[in-house]
């Protein structure tokens, strides 16, 4: 009996082996579906990282996250706002014609349309020149230290593909009309597309003509969407995927037990924070007549109020990186003395309130959203506890992010929860241009709460304009430190991620920005 | 017959005019489209550009009223969010949703009519009382939960079948169908079962009550004193005057379990009409609840009037009330 079990197993061990070994399939569960197959439909990082796999930029991120040449070889600063780049020769697009400056100036003026939603990818594009049919030289608004990290998600279209099929523009939902790259897809990266059926299933293969030597030895990605958390578990389980990016921190204990399945956890670039109302007047409190966050003794009173080790603890169950700083550590602009946080303080804070004139605290709202960020719900509820102890009733507005985010972007919250990646530029001057300027030309477009500091504002536009990183990082630096010194906002952690694998998958490479990455995958 | 038909579409067109303007409200409250549909770099210019061209600026009536004069046309544009055309991503979806609906009603019509039977026939036996048992947890378990539970039982534990999706399907041009494949089979068995639980219990539970019911008239015990079988006095005649209802609901179920079974499609990554709208609401694609709202409301309005005509047909007493001018419904 035993012997025929044995013999059982290893015919079973051989046929799995020799029918394994020439297919290897990534079945990838996701907790979404891609909005679209063209990369310049809407904003969303996931759908790019995705489609990544099918269409590439000029440069792109290495296995360290740093930027490398890809349909570029080389560039060159001409002038401070022109770049010349050298266009890699050989390069095939899927549909087998050859890749050219001219895709190039087609797909750089795709995508900085005016109807395009990711022409603030690019933003200080103005125009590009073709020299000759591998050089292109592109011009700025003014010297911009940043355009590579901008063009690694800046995908190249073919141009002849594109005005065969009437999609030179990109698709304009005001228009109402259906465009040609949101069902097909033609890009140059190391998979091909082989099928699509949104919500349910979506091929690829490999590009066995690709430019670069492969690390991958992936022939097939399935990618299925499982939205819901415990359906994805189970597949997990059952081997109905081998992949996925989004393991529900709830259920790791119950995937780690399990002998057939590998967790990755890491945490991400993505910095969480409390924001603050810093106009005239709160929103939401039994104090009318001032707005007391203005003071920097309350601020610092709520931020020593926060008992983050509990938090990590108990509603991020161990995975965060709790952190001082409004940066994460891969994010040029970081130092490593921004971290380390005001320590927590309860009968210092009560103090500071009397101080500052409110012995017996006061109210105000909390706006948070359910799905923004990791566990936000557990964090604000756990915040606003913490609050109460000192004396701060913090009222809390919880639901989902499509009905929560028109309230902050409209300032009508005292404390809401904001989360930066810094992506798809991985550097300081995305948080500082967008989240920390004040609200001047295309700046401060989220900064909801009239916070800031002219001193940060006159460092990030210098910074703006600075080519030299050895200059430019230390201005950035200097600016977060000041938002750190005044306590314009109360930073939380860098929150967890957590991919999932079977055993089968063993080279999935998991950078801080989150992104899949498969063609560094390798399976057995 | 005509002025039945007039009023029941003056009716129609009234429910659905509803429709659209509650639809249109809630709109209003479920967020900001423009906010979901950039990313993070994009300028405030760029915003509000996007907000003007998408027509949200306009007054409340002027987009109320393009809203109901492009619905009309059948002209839903297209989704925000995969800027594909809303209809024809609703008719993609759904096949899917129709053969789960299908599956599980006949799933639920197969075993709920004999369980009703049994129930009714033999009350204080075991079996019925046990079935009466399940009947409680099948209308009180949420359809969630069940799912869930099926999964890790027959997906995790004995690897039977699949836990998501639809399987390899057949495109048959205007319809993809799962049916024609054994993977197809397979995928639709826990999901059709977990929408139909409820059904059954449903209708078990109806015709049980039926049963008792025609059991105490006259013409059954005039039909057990000619001394026939039981089998032939429960089925042949009792059943059959038991089935008028239970047809009626399941008819008007139908609408039901398209608009709801989207808790069932959400849990088993089912790509029907349900998924799609559950995602819409997540981005604030108003076009795809727009649509949706319209098309389900329509398939409502529409197995109302064929039940309605159906009673007509069947039953002589309300077809002369129907010409007299009166008329209700049983």
């Amino acid at each position: 009996m035993k012997s025929l079990k044995l013999m059982l197993a290893a015919t079973a061990a051989v046929m799995t082996l020799s029918t394994a070994a020439p297919a290897n399939t990534l079945k990838w569960g996701a907790a979404r579906d891609i909005d679209s197959l063209d990369p310049y439909a809407f904003g969303s990082t996931f759908t790019l990282a995705f489609l990544n796999h099918v269409y590439e930029g000029l440069v792109r991120y290495d296995a360290n996250l740093k930027i490398e040449p890809a349909l570029a070889e080389s560039w060159e600063i001409v002038e401070p706002t022109v770049w010349r780049f050298k266009l890699r020769k050989g390069v095939k697009f899927h549909n087998g014609s050859d890749f050219t400056a001219d895709d190039a100036m087609a797909s750089l003026k795709r995508i900085s349309h005016e109807t395009s939603p990711l022409k603030g990818n690019l933003p200080a594009y103005k125009d590009a020149r073709k020299i000759d049919d591998h050089t292109v030289d592109i011009m700025l608004n003014s010297a911009y230290p940043l355009l590579l990290n901008d063009l690694t998600n800046v995908f190249m279209f073919d141009k002849e593909w594109l005005v065969a099929n009437n999609s030179e523009l990109p698709t304009d939902v005001a228009k109402g009309v259906e465009g040609y790259a949101t069902h097909h897809a033609n890009g140059t990266g190391p998979f091909m597309l082989e099928s699509r059926r949104p919500d349910a299933k979506t091929i690829l293969v490999v590009n066995p003509k690709w430019w670069d030597a492969p690390r991958h030895n992936l022939t097939r990605i399935e990618f299925t969407p499982i939205a819901s958390a415990p359906t994805r578990v189970a597949a997990l389980l059952s081997g109905d995927i081998n992949y996925t990016e989004a393991a529900p921190l709830q259920d790791l204990q119950r995937l780690q037990a399990s002998p057939e399945v590998k967790t990755l956890l890491s945490t991400e670039l993505r910095t969480v924070f409390f924001a603050l109302n810093f106009k005239d007047r709160l929103t939401e409190s039994d104090v009318k007549d001032k707005n007391p966050l203005k003071d920097r003794r309350v601020r610092r009173a709520l931020y020593q109020g926060l008992a983050m080790d509990q938090m990590q603890k108990r509603a991020m169950r161990g995975l965060s990186r709790n952190t001082g700083a409004l940066v994460a550590p891969a994010i040029p602009g970081y130092t490593p003395d921004m971290d380390a946080r005001l320590p927590f303080d309860a009968e210092g804070a009560k103090k500071l309130l009397a101080e500052a004139g409110y012995p017996n605290g006061f109210s105000l709202s909390l706006v948070c959203s359910t799905d923004s960020y990791v566990n936000e719900e557990e964090i604000c509820q756990s915040a606003a506890a913490m609050w109460a102890r000192i004396g701060i009733k913090a009222n809390l507005s919880s639901g989902p992010r499509s009905i929560q985010n028109p309230k902050r972007v409209k300032g009508e919250f005292d404390i809401t929860t904001l989360g930066w990646a810094n992506e798809p530029m991985i550097d300081a001057y995305s948080i500082l241009v967008q989240v920390m300027h004040g609200k001047t030309g295309s700046a401060g477009v989220f900064n909801w709460g009239n916070w800031g500091h002219p001193r940060i504002d006159e460092l990030t536009d210098k910074a703006a304009n600075e080519l030299n990183p050895e200059k430019r990082i230390p201005m950035m630096s200097e600016a977060l430190k000041i938002a750190k010194e005044e306590i314009l906002f109360l930073p939380l952690h860098q929150q967890p991620m957590a991919w999932a694998t079977r055993t089968d998958v063993t080279g999935a490479v998991q950078l801080s920005d989150n992104k899949a990455r498969h063609w560094f995958t390798r399976m057995k | 017959m005509l002025a039945f038909l007039l009023r029941r579409l003056a009716n129609a067109v009234a429910v659905m005019l509803t429709v659209a303007l509650i639809a249109f409200v809630i709109f209003r409250f479920v967020g900001d489209p423009v906010e979901m549909m950039l990313n993070e770099q994009a300028t405030q210019a760029q915003r509000d550009a996007l907000r003007e061209r998408l027509g949200l600026n306009a007054s409340p009536a002027m987009q109320f009223a393009r809203f109901v004069t492009n619905a009309i046309q059948g002209d839903f544009g297209i989704s925000y969010r995969n800027q594909q055309d809303v209809f024809t991503l609703i008719a993609e979806r759904f096949p899917a949703t129709l053969e789960l609906v299908l599956v599980a009603t006949i799933l639920s019509l197969a075993l709920g009519i004999p369980f009703g039977v049994v129930t009714a026939i033999r009350r204080n036996s075991v079996l019925a009382q046990a079935l009466q048992l399940v009947s409680i947890v099948g209308i009180s378990l949420p359809s969630f939960a069940l799912g869930i539970l099926l999964i890790l039982v027959f997906s995790v534990q004995l690897g039977w079948l699949p836990g998501f999706g639809r399987g390899e399907v057949v495109d048959l041009g205007f319809w993809s169908t799962g049916l024609l494949t054994a993977s197809g089979r397979k995928a639709l068995v826990l999901p059709s079962i977990t929408l139909a639980l409820f059904q059954i219990t449903l209708v078990m539970r109806l015709v049980r009550a039926e049963m008792l019911e025609t059991l105490r008239t006259d013409f059954i015990k005039f039909a057990r004193a000619r001394g026939l079988p039981d089998r032939v006095v429960h089925f042949r005649h009792a059943l059959r005057n038991c089935l008028m209802p239970v047809i009626t609901v399941t008819g008007m179920q139908i609408g039901n379990l398209i608009a709801f079974a989207l808790i069932t499609e959400t849990v088993f990554q089912w790509p029907g009409t349900g998924l799609l709208f559950i995602q819409a609401v997540t981005f604030v694609d108003i076009p795809v609840m727009a649509a949706y709202l319209v098309i389900v409301s329509f398939i409502f309005v529409a197995l109302n009037t064929v039940v309605d005509m159906l009673y007509a047909v069947v039953d002589p007493r309300l077809r002369m009330q129907g010409s007299g001018g009166g008329g209700h419904g049983g």
